[in-house]
């Protein structure tokens, strides 16, 4: 089902992680759904990405592709690591079988999401954050019990 | 060093056992006599279709005119589910069966919910175990057919059949159940036992794939779902598969010789040493299904904050094949139904790890898995944004 280069790095992530004086955080994701991933930023003053690393609860190919988009983006200025798409993401690991490309789409929005966080702190912003609950976008569902979850497991998530 | 190989998707499919193969291996060549062909060739075929008939009626206390063979557990699930419902001559259209069942029976059940009928699907309890008295408030003057599985396939635990059948037989209503997680690895005996259809298939003791069975008591009538040479009393035409059903006779016997020696004692023996092991060992950790009510060899748990295909693709890395019923595993975004019908909440129910032993598994093999295991969901939990507490 997976290719060698997923796997790869599935077993052997690059990037993995947290970092206690990140420029920029986004998580996205829900664990409704099996996965929530986690990127963190170091943003240098050239606005050029240090270092990255991340944070993934989920399947393989969550893993894969969010070690492969960290990798991606190291050394690229943000406004070149806006431009990566989960196909690029996708594509550098050789390809993902249909029902995982949700995974990579995952990957891209961390990114993003880690990128807006950046800008917010840097402008003193606070913008309002997607829906992280559901799977599949929105639809004003009861979020009760991912609420609580999310509590619950907050307590040693940073 | 070569990796060790564990096992551990026996619930999945089991190896053809050396007996079995050697018994099957004649009737590809000289046995490959059509059985209904009235020369010698035809008469040795027959003659073997009749001993494995016994052989697997025996199985379950059937008689042998009582199990028509079929093309897998799920051809058996159909043929007993349509077959009944079709056959019914009772003026009624509610049919009713369990939230957990395997998809050859919950499929069946909402097409046919699809088609006009009425289902009712019965809630669980903690365990994955359907309660008598739900079924007992289910059943309606127009219930024609109740089919409730024996054992569960996703987290082994074994149904009250015998109180679900009587209150069936009371209200006079069809009951099947299907028994392809549980036959060969239990005591089954439909002579004492309210059933009136059951289902068995041959790759899970041991047996080759392709070839299953189904137990319809004396007198029950069922529409074929294929017509044709009238083989098998006219219920599932088609030319006998002479080896695959000399396997399944073969597969029968083992299953007995293998409980006489003791294995179902040994098996669960060492499934209580995997468990015990996995919940001592892996913080956040819980045995999925009864303790007790459980198949002997079968094991399940949730460790939680954990997706279950990871741990899944790591196990195999090391040479131990398990599965799980997380969302990442079955190709949607949704858990296993079991799972969700017994109460867990997605989150928890993505962390299931299914790992159930056969009669080759080792006490080694399962030292090796409790030392692997662990190490696995600590390297993954690492590498989540939730640690854990």
């Amino acid at each position: 089902m997976y290719n060698e280069k997923v796997i790869d790095y599935f077993m052997n992530p690059r990037n993995v992680g947290g970092m206690a004086d990140a420029s920029g955080v986004g998580e996205v994701g829900n664990p409704r759904c099996g996965d929530v991933m986690k990127i963190y930023l170091d943003v240098d003053e050239n606005e050029v990405i240090r270092d990255v690393k991340f944070e993934t609860f989920g399947c393989a190919a969550a893993i894969a592709t969010s070690s492969m988009a960290t990798e991606m983006v190291k050394g690229m200025t943000i406004d070149e690591a806006l431009k990566i798409t989960n196909k690029d993401v996708a594509g550098e690991l050789g390809g993902l079988p249909p029902e995982k490309l949700h995974c990579s789409l995952l990957a891209e929005e961390a990114l993003r999401a880690a990128v807006e966080n950046y800008r917010e702190r840097k402008n003193n912003q606070t913008v309002t954050p997607p829906c992280s609950i559901c799977c599949d976008g929105c639809s004003g569902n009861d979020h009760e019990e991912e609420e609580a979850f999310i509590a619950e497991t907050s307590r040693v998530a940073d | 060093m070569e990796t060790r190989k564990v096992y551990l998707d026996h619930s999945a499919t089991t190896p053809v056992a050396e007996e079995v193969l050697n018994a099957m291996i004649p009737y590809f060549t000289e046995g490959m006599g059509n059985p209904n062909s009235l020369h010698q060739w035809g008469r040795d075929a027959r003659r073997a279709i009749d001993e494995a008939r016994e052989s697997v009626a025996g199985l379950v206390g059937a008689g042998p005119h009582e199990i028509v063979f079929t093309g897998s557990g799920s051809a058996s699930d159909n043929l007993a589910i349509k077959g009944a419902v079709w056959a019914s001559k009772r003026v009624g259209k509610h049919i009713i069966t369990s939230a957990v069942e395997h998809h050859a029976i919950m499929d069946t059940f909402k097409w046919l919910g699809k088609k006009g009928y009425d289902v009712t699907f019965l809630p669980v309890d903690k365990y994955g175990m359907v309660h008598p008295e739900s079924l007992k408030e289910a059943i309606r003057d127009d219930t024609i057919l109740v089919s409730i599985m024996y054992a569960n396939n996703e987290v082994g635990t074994i149904n009250p059949i015998a109180e679900l059948g009587t209150i069936c037989r009371e209200r006079k209503v069809l009951f099947h159940t299907d028994a392809v997680q549980a036959a060969g690895h239990m005591p089954i005996d439909v002579s004492h036992l309210p059933v009136d259809m059951l289902t068995i298939s041959a790759h899970k003791m041991y047996g080759p794939k392709g070839i299953g069975a189904l137990y319809i008591r004396k007198g029950i009538k069922l529409t074929p779902l294929v017509h044709g040479g009238g083989q098998e009393y006219g219920i599932r035409s088609g030319t006998e598969n002479t080896p695959s059903i000399v396997g399944f006779g073969e597969a029968a016997r083992l299953a007995r010789r293998l409980h006489e020696r003791g294995e179902t004692d040994r098996i669960s023996g060492l499934r209580d040493k995997l468990l015990d092991g996995i919940i001592e060992r892996i913080p956040d950790s819980f045995v999925t299904g009864h303790r007790v009510e459980r198949l002997p060899y079968h094991g399940s748990v949730c460790v939680r904050l954990i997706e279950g295909e990871g741990i899944l693709l790591r196990m195999d890395y090391v040479g131990i094949g398990v599965s799980s019923g997380s969302a990442c595993t079955s190709g949607s975004l949704e858990p296993s139904h079991v799972l969700l019908a017994m109460g867990l909440d997605h989150a928890t129910a993505h962390g299931s790890v299914r790992l159930t032993l056969g009669k080759d598994t080792t006490e080694e093999d399962i030292d090796y898995v409790l030392e692997e295991f662990p190490r696995i969901v600590d390297t993954l939990r690492k590498m989540s944004p939730y640690k854990g507490g």
